[in-house]
């Protein structure tokens, strides 16, 4: 078998990328959804060294499509807690803008 | 591993379209003004990711992907933003004021991460991938990891019932 053009660097640098993009959203976005989803490609990077690894250093082990299955799980429940909170907020506040979340400062 | 037919180098080909259509439409989900464009391309990127997950011989791994990421999570936010009240939609996905240096960290990050992933040498071809991944992932998900498996299950549970009490009705007349 030829050795193959694609490697693990490969998906290595594709994972950073989508991790920077997800990080600009975190620390740059003022709608707390588009924080969500923001953090929601994030974990998407994390799925994607997880199974690069599982593939190139130990495939026989499955470790990384498990612990893969288990990103996915509370990332859902992630996003399921956050948007109660964002309802919740939104109920006391009528807005969801990040910048004016500021009960804890005094 | 993907056969290389034909003389071409299939894996490669996935990969790159895969990676562009990942790449432009997460840009996309942070650059779009409208919220519910944002959703609808984070629903694009996660297909690409579970085409990513396909050619590394992770399938169950990429309907996984498809079903949980781009079916339950982006409906549960579409209805999330439904459920707040807007008067312009266009303007529901704003910057906040630290654009710049926001910007600036997450490229150090990128840049740093890149060029360690860049460095690491990896070399060689990769070991053989067994078949029957779905089986050996059952197998070792109720033998040697149930314990994590069960804690998850009771992780999804008490969220269920934390987000409803947390999402439930206040009384007007209640607080306060």
């Amino acid at each position: 078998m030829p050795t193959p053009s694609i490697t693990l660097e490969h998906y290595l640098i594709l994972g950073a990328v989508l991790f920077g993009i997800g990080l600009f959203g975190v620390l740059t976005k003022k709608n707390a959804i588009a924080v969500l989803i923001s953090i929601e490609l994030m974990l998407c990077a994390v799925n994607i060294n997880l199974l690069a690894f599982n593939k190139y250093i130990t495939p026989e082990a499955f470790i990384g499509q498990i612990f893969a299955i288990f990103v996915i799980t509370v990332a859902a429940a992630e996003v399921g807690v956050g948007l109660a909170i964002i309802i919740a907020i939104y109920r006391n506040r009528l807005n969801i803008n990040l910048e004016d979340f500021d009960w804890l400062k005094w | 591993m993907l056969p290389m037919f034909d003389g071409i180098d299939w894996l490669g080909v996935f990969f790159y379209i895969l990676s562009a259509v990942i790449v432009v439409s997460a840009l996309l989900v942070v650059f779009s003004k409208n919220i519910v464009h944002s959703v609808l391309w984070l629903v694009i990127s996660f297909i690409a990711v579970a085409g990513i997950f396909i050619t590394l011989n992770a399938d169950f791994l990429a309907l996984i992907q498809v079903m949980v990421y781009a079916g339950a999570i982006c409906i549960m936010v579409v209805l999330g933003i439904m459920l707040i009240k807007r008067d312009d939609m266009n303007k529901t996905n704003m910057f906040n004021s630290q654009l710049y240096f926001g910007g600036a960290v997450a490229l150090m990050v990128t840049f740093l991460t890149g060029f360690a992933s860049y460095k690491i040498n990896y070399s060689g071809n990769p070991p053989m991938v067994p078949e029957n991944s779905v089986e050996s992932i059952a197998t070792l998900l109720l033998s040697k990891y149930v314990i994590p498996f069960e804690v998850v299950a009771l992780l999804l549970t008490v969220t269920l019932v934390g987000a409803i009490y947390i999402a439930r009705e206040v009384k007007a007349d209640a607080d306060s």
